[in-house]
């Protein structure tokens, strides 16, 4: 035994380092997150502005940012295209992701070089795809209206893509999963990877085809995959913003306005950081609700266990 | 029989997959091919058809010069490169070292940080970006690099990250150091540090892909060129009209192929990262 008071100092030396590490990180947590959030609560029960006007001193107003928001057609419009596009892009880009990774999850030759093809667009950064696409999607000469003519033989022409109030949308979720789907065909391969294969053998010796093995074995094992692939797709479709703001600002006429591009509008052009901040905060509950629905799914699934 | 019928799935899998390639690779081909071509008419008239991904015609880099010698490029480039190395690299050393107290090291008060740490990550930066600006404003830190880079060194989803692969070391090595006398940052430098290879890679590929094409932030704070980085600097040069597709396309490639190269270089430590990143649900 070594003696209690050389212990005892070694207990405190221990902890002092240990607050010394973590230091920084909490400083600068609370200082960039922490406070601004706490800030964002604050000001959305204010009229603060951006650059304070001293013959306008910020004042309380209590709920009345909240209220504006919820009579306010463009943030109503701004949400509805958030849910679209989640609608649309979740079970799309999901179940492109599984198919990617079932195509993937084999050896056989030449298969890594499919893999890296697949997932090259994530590593292509969102303002320049956004642009090439743009250049895709021209009205006149695009390569794809043009393609569209060419296969509808003459029937569709002339999509004005971005500039059209129906199919801008579409547009930018097009774009949008044929830059993301590389990411959760990982995550998916990831977990087929983790399917122990006995279970497969055995339903093999059951006679079960391959359609009855998907069915009752791949899926049931990927559900945790699938929940978080899911979850993680619906808070990216909120945080919905480059893509939109290079390629239509949000329009036309607010076709393609998303939560973030209203609160950007809001905070940053109109300097109205009291009412964006109401924004954030909504914005931030939305998010959270999905993170609770995603622990609790995950949970339930613990408890079986 | 079997055989054949399995060679015959085999070309059908073959195809389906290249097919699906073609579609991945097609817009990134797009935008290299007509770079390289000179004349501006000649990608506006192969817009519309295949010979957009054909290397033909006039050639050359004239387009990669102009974006040179037109536009401030290299001071772009500088920006990017600068804030993300730093941003990166900050990261790794603030978000390892909390990380380790927290895996490590016992304290009082550790469980209540590890559980702040966790509920943070929940908080998207989107949300806090109006007041975040109001701080840096505030601060007079509008228009600089230490504005685009001290928001974001700490960030708990890489501290989470390092948690996890920090808990998992067995716990001997640092008990056998221990006994001998060395400090705890002694062995943090020694033992853990070069043990921790995989999880750094990881945190620096994640947080270099978002850095580098980070837009909305260094959007509200940046003002002039002297501190824009190349995504906001090639927005604003292509919605300036008339457009010059040849000089946006060099644009775009050279914003892309810095990091393209990297990924086929430490590609399997690209997929091991993204693969860790949805472990933790």
């Amino acid at each position: 035994m070594k003696n209690p008071v050389g212990l005892g100092q070694l207990r405190k030396k221990e902890e002092r380092s240990a607050w010394l590490f973590s230091m920084p990180a909490l400083i600068l947590l609370f200082v960039f997150l922490i406070l601004p959030f706490i800030l964002a609560l604050g000001f959305s029960f204010t009229d603060q502005r951006l650059i304070p006007n001293l013959n306008l001193p910020t004042r309380f107003i209590g709920l009345r940012n909240y209220i504006r928001l919820a009579a306010d057609s463009n943030f109503h419009i701004a949400l509805r295209n958030n849910f679209l596009f989640v609608i649309i892009v979740v079970p799309l880009q999901t179940s492109l992701a599984l198919c990617l990774a079932m195509l993937i999850n084999r050896k056989i030759q030449f298969v890594n070089v499919y893999r890296t093809v697949f997932f090259s667009p994530v590593v292509t950064t969102m303002v320049v795809v956004a642009i090439v696409w743009s250049f895709l999607y021209h009205p006149d000469s695009g390569f794809i209206n043009k393609m569209l003519n060419f296969l509808s033989f003459g029937k569709i022409s002339g999509i004005s893509w971005l500039n059209d109030t129906f199919w801008a949308l579409p547009a930018i979720i097009i774009l949008s999963i044929w830059q993301g789907v590389g990411f959760q065909m990982i995550i998916y391969l990831a977990g087929l990877q983790d399917i122990p294969l006995e279970l497969y053998e055995s339903s093999m010796m059951d006679g079960a085809g391959p359609w009855k093995n998907f069915v009752h074995i791949t899926l049931p094992q990927l559900k945790n995959t699938t929940i978080f692939v899911a979850v993680s797709t619906t808070i990216l479709a909120f945080k919905l913003f480059t893509q939109v703001w290079v390629l239509t600002k949000g329009g036309p006429q607010n076709a393609t306005i998303t939560s973030i591009v209203y609160l950007y509008k809001q905070g940053f052009k109109q300097l109205k950081v009291g009412y964006a901040a109401s924004i954030a905060i909504v914005f931030f509950i939305i998010v959270l609700l999905i993170s609770l629905i995603q622990r609790h799914f995950l949970k339930e699934e613990r408890s079986v266990d | 029989m079997t055989k054949s019928n399995l060679s015959i799935r085999r070309i059908l899998l073959y195809f389906l997959m290249s097919i699906l390639a073609l579609f991945f690779l097609f817009p990134i081909i797009f935008m290299f091919v007509s770079s390289l071509k000179n004349n501006e008419m000649q990608i506006i008239r192969d817009m519309s058809s295949l010979r957009g991904i054909l290397p033909y015609g006039d050639i050359g880099v004239q387009n990669y010069i102009d974006v040179f010698v037109h536009m401030n490029f290299s001071r772009f480039l500088f920006n990017s490169v600068l804030i993300t190395s730093l941003a990166v690299f900050c990261g790794l050393v603030v978000n390892s070292m909390i990380a380790f107290a927290l895996a490590r090291l016992r304290f009082k008060g550790r469980t209540i940080v590890l559980s702040v740490i966790v509920a943070l990550i929940i908080i998207p930066n989107e949300s806090v970006v109006i007041p975040l600006l109001f701080i840096v404003n505030f601060l007079g830190w509008i228009d600089s690099y230490h504005v685009q880079i001290i928001p974001y060194i700490a960030d708990p989803f890489s501290i989470f990250l390092f948690y996890q692969f920090f808990i998992k070391l067995p716990k001997s090595l640092d008990e056998a150091a221990m006994i001998d006398g060395a400090s705890p940052s002694k062995i943090f430098r020694t033992i853990i540090v070069p043990l921790s290879k995989p999880i750094i890679a990881t945190v620096a590929i994640l947080q270099g892909i978002i850095r580098w094409g980070d837009f909305l932030w260094p959007l509200m704070v940046t003002r002039g060129e002297s501190f824009r980085p190349l995504p906001v600097a090639i927005q604003q040069f292509f919605s300036q009209d008339p457009k010059v597709w040849g000089d946006i396309f060099a644009f775009a490639s050279m914003i892309t192929i810095p990091l393209l190269v990297l990924f086929l270089f430490f590609q399997k430590w690209f997929v091991q990262s993204v693969a860790s990143s949805g472990i933790k649900s």
